[in-house]
């Protein structure tokens, strides 16, 4: 197990695992909510977000990046939802070129950064595959910094956020103040996204939304389990992820770490008790056998 | 011969023009995400091509990419028609997975051959003239010939099939009764869109290609109403963020597409903004006008609905309006008084009555 | 005579298009009443302007006497079953008990109370046997229970319901039909969009015509005559019994989906 006695394997390991977890858990609502390629947009649109707050401080330190990417995939969100709601543009298509074009922006800035003579600009490329052999300590700390206040959020207004991604009319009708919890909903995605970017990249990271919400929910008929599921998957897949990338060399850890969590969602889609594909259709065979037999 | 700088700029203008035309149909049918999905996925069919062949020029590359496109919508459809899963969901399934792969093989198999990662996001525009063929005797760049190849073709199969396409788009269910497949219809645009964005990758990268794809046709589709309009605004919306990305490229020494995408996103916001119907200062100024459009209409009506009842002393007189309406004094009496001018109401005492005129306009409301 | 609802002069706009023009309804404490009208007739967005769901151009609500704003906690509301995802991860139970969320407070969980409330409610609905299932396994008739249990687990004065019977079984329309009886004998008011007009005389003590604007409203054997359904749907009524008299009409062409 030198995957946790390692430093290097140990800060890589922990922080994919944290990535997955909270990410995992975050994504339900992406999912549930129908805004699971809201994700995708949102981490692509925050490239400009780290290039320029690299640009305007000069420092290359993740809590500094990652606001500016912060603050990036919010600008991009509020964008996109005025669009769609303003215009005869559908989602598909604000999504698409909302992500288009700040991805594009975004290597606009990366390529002038990469002209200027200082050295600490090295590395900001890593965040378009991520880089998760680079996580260091402090790196963590980020991402727990960042991601434990947008669970206890969730965890505060637990029932107000199962309602509202249910049933957003009626939670309206009974006073809640849905446009508000819809904004922290947003917020709570950008967090999830914000985290990964450094271990998967801005280009992967829609997949650690989707995957662990999707396959979590073909197990269990219950928000609650299915959240923690999610948050259960997300780890193991980056735990897998890491260990995998560990074994050989040119192993990429977001692309390994990825490809594990797709596994584990084709799984779960095939064999998941009741839902599963491959479920659903040996019932229909045993029952065919039976009916035969009498 | 062309300088190494305009046959940059001719490339990129064949390709913003081969990726507005399908583009059109994708926003159209609220497809666009499967462009994103199937500009990442492009990168594996390469891939698998190159290490089959260990060409990055042989004729395999297209068929395999074209291939893997139509795979990618086809699992995509697979994965959704389960109905565990919602479309959406589903995209954001496959292609990182796919692409995933990708990544890794690339890493792992090819070494350092021209195909690393980051020129598959950026493209490699600026060297684009240096990698030359000979055609018909011709010395020319792969990427002018591969895109011109993408834009004939896909003006082709426009051309042949305009009709079925437009039918199938605004219309899905008559398409179907009338014997067009819209399956069929709706494979060969994946298709379509697999080569062009196969060829375009090479040059100017993926997230160019849903770029130069989605940008134009959202761009046209907020200028004008009608699809060959549509059609012929995004080319020349796609060529002219190409023109302008390469000089702002050339300017700031910056990433072209990067510049490219920036510009097409550029057009997108000022239309958004400034279209002359549909842009948010055209609407923001007719919600004024319209505003006091509707508030008389609305005036007359309540008058109509009030006339023949017996509270038409307390519903028909101005103050009424002020509570009931929940309109503000000032507004109130402007409407009251541009009603009047236009000769739909008219005062009797304290009471407002309707003429004969504002009684046939709320009786057609 | 004391109104659950007033409606005044409510104008509702998407965008250019107007949905509703200036409609004046008052409904008595206290009664069913029907809404109906063609597809596309605005009633759906009658009721989503009248709960606030929907800002209106103009117009003001009263709930007994008082602003809707101030008296949300006396009005439930049944969405239209399509209206939400029921691949949802939830259980019956779960999502009737989200009726009592209003009355939660913000850092309280739902707990014994609420949970009792709820399963009275589905009670109520026959559907207690069901308050462990996943709601994605209901059928629609059922599903149109669930939404009728939440409502009923608000414990509200005034009820709006939007197409409770769309689609439904035999057995769920009269469960439902026996809870809106029950209710209204206990001084409950229930607004029900309605799409069957053969049923409207035999359900509902008022209904109220709908095409964009007000036609006519008032107790069903005053107002639902041929000459007013005419109004409202055109030259779409067909009629059944000769000498129109109230409930001897129907539409020719059913909306999909029953
Ligand atoms: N969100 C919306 N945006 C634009 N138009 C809408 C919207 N919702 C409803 N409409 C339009 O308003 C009209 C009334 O709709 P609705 O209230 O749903 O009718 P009903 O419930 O009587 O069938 C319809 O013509 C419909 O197309
Ligand atoms: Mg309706």
């Amino acid at each position: 197990m030198e995957l946790f006695t390692d430093y290097t394997l140990r800060n890589v390991t922990l922080g994919s695992m944290l990535l997955g977890a909270i990410s995992g858990l975050l994504g339900c609502f992406a999912v549930l909510r129908r805004q699971a390629l809201l994700g995708d947009a949102m981490s692509h649109a925050a490239l400009p977000g780290i290039a320029l707050a690299f640009l305007l401080t000069g420092q290359r330190d993740p809590f500094t990046l990652l606001l500016g990417a912060a603050i990036a995939a919010l600008v991009a969100a509020l964008w996109l939802l005025a669009i769609v709601r303003t215009s005869r543009i559908k989602d598909d298509a604000a999504l698409a070129l909302i992500l288009a074009v700040f991805f594009g922006f975004g290597l606009v800035l990366l390529s002038y950064v990469q002209r200027q003579p200082t050295a600490a600009q090295a590395g900001l490329k890593s965040f378009l595959f991520g880089q998760a052999a680079a996580l260091v300590e402090r790196d963590l700390w980020a991402m727990l910094a960042i991601g434990g206040p947008a669970l206890a959020l969730i965890a505060i207004f637990w029932p107000q956020v199962k309602l509202i991604s249910f049933d957003p009319d009626v939670a309206r009708s009974l006073g809640l103040p849905v446009r508000r919890f819809e904004v922290l909903l947003t917020g709570v995605l950008v967090a999830a996204i914000v985290i990964g970017l450094q271990t998967v990249g801005v280009v992967l990271m829609s997949a650690m939304l989707i995957a662990p919400a999707v396959a979590a929910r073909q197990w269990t008929n219950r928000l609650e389990t299915m959240v923690l599921l999610a948050a259960g998957f997300g780890a193991l897949a980056a735990f897998i992820g890491a260990w995998i990338s560990a074994q050989g060399e040119r192993l990429a850890t977001g692309p390994v770490i990825v490809l594990a969590m797709s596994a584990l969602t084709a799984i779960s889609l095939l064999i998941a008790p009741e839902r599963g594909l491959l479920w659903r259709r040996w019932r229909l065979m045993r029952q065919w056998q039976i009916g035969n037999g009498e | 011969m062309l300088t190494p700088q305009l046959e940059v700029q001719l490339i990129a203008v064949i390709i913003a023009a081969a990726c507005a035309l399908p583009g059109v149909f994708l926003v159209l049918r609220r497809m666009a995400m499967l462009s994103d999905a199937i500009s990442h996925t492009v990168l594996l069919g390469i891939v698998l091509a190159y290490l089959i062949s260990n060409s990055l020029a042989s004729p395999l590359l297209f068929v395999g990419t074209a291939a893997m496109g139509v795979i990618t919508v086809w699992l995509v459809e697979m994965v959704s028609g389960s109905r565990l899963v919602r479309e959406d969901a589903a995209i954001g399934l496959v292609f990182p997975a796919l692409f995933s792969i990708a990544v890794l093989l690339i890493s792992r198999y090819t070494g350092n051959i021209h195909l690393d990662t980051d020129s598959v996001l950026l493209g490699e525009l600026a060297f684009a003239p240096f990698d030359r063929i000979e055609l018909l005797g011709i010395d020319l760049p792969r990427a002018l010939i591969f895109g011109g190849g993408a834009l004939i073709l896909n003006a082709i199969l426009l051309a042949l099939f305009y009709k079925e396409l437009k039918l199938a788009t605004f219309d899905p269910a008559l398409a179907a009764t009338l014997g067009f497949s819209p399956a069929i219809i709706h494979y060969g645009l994946m298709t379509s869109v697999s080569l062009t964005a196969v060829t375009a990758f090479d040059a100017v990268g993926s997230i160019l290609v849903i770029a130069l794809m989605v940008a134009p046709p959202a761009t046209a589709y907020l200028l004008t109403d009608r699809l060959p309009r549509m059609i012929g605004l995004s080319v020349a919306i796609g060529v002219a963020a190409a023109l302008s990305g390469y000089w702002v490229a050339r300017w700031f020494d910056v990433s072209i597409a990067g510049a490219m995408a920036t510009m097409a996103g550029i057009g997108f916001g000022a239309a958004w903004l400034f279209a002359p119907q549909r842009g948010i200062v055209a609407q923001a100024l007719q919600h004024r006008s319209r505003r006091e459009r509707f508030a008389v209409q609305m005036l007359t009506l309540h008058l109509l609905n009030h006339e023949s009842t017996g509270d038409a002393a307390i519903e028909c007189h101005p103050r009424h309006l002020i509570e009931e309406l929940r309109w503000p004094p000032a507004f109130a009496n402007a409407i009251v008084r541009r009603a009047e001018q236009s000769g739909l109401v008219r005062r009797q005492g304290d009471v407002l009555c309707l003429t004969e005129q504002g009684r046939a306009l709320a009786r057609d409301l | 005579m004391a109104f659950a609802v007033e409606i005044e002069d409510l104008t509702v706009a998407y965008g250019d298009k107007p949905a509703l023009w200036d409609v004046d309804l008052r409904v008595p404490q206290g009664v069913l009443m029907a809404i109906v009208g063609p597809n596309g007739a605005g009633k759906t967005t009658l009721l989503k302007a009248t709960l606030g769901l929907i800002k209106p151009a103009a117009g003001s609500v009263r709930i007994h006497g008082q602003p809707y704003e101030q008296q949300r906690r006396l009005v439930a509301y049944v969405p239209q079953r399509s209206s939400v995802d029921w691949d949802f991860p939830t259980t019956v139970l779960d999502v009737v008990m989200m009726g009592r969320y209003g009355q939660l407070g913000w850092l309280r969980r739902p707990g014994r109370a609420e949970r009792e409330a709820a399963l009275a409610a589905l009670e109520q609905v026959q559907m207690a046997d069901f308050a462990h299932r996943q709601i994605g396994q209901l059928s629609g008739g059922q599903q149109q229970r669930v939404f009728l249990a939440r409502a009923l687990a608000q414990n509200a004065e005034v009820y709006f319901m939007d197409e409770p019977f769309q689609g439904v079984d035999a057995v769920t329309e009269r469960a439902i039909i026996h809870v809106l009886r029950k209710l209204r004998a206990a001084g409950k008011t229930v607004v029900v969009v309605h799409h069957d007009l053969q049923t409207v005389p035999e359900y509902f003590d008022q209904v109220a015509l709908i095409n964009v604007r007000r036609i006519a409203a008032g107790p069903v054997r005053e107002v639902f005559t041929e000459a007013n359904l005419r109004a409202t749907y055109g030259g779409r009524v067909a009629l059944l019994g000769a000498n129109g008299s109230a409930g001897a009409v129907t539409t020719p062409t059913p909306a999909p989906g029953d």
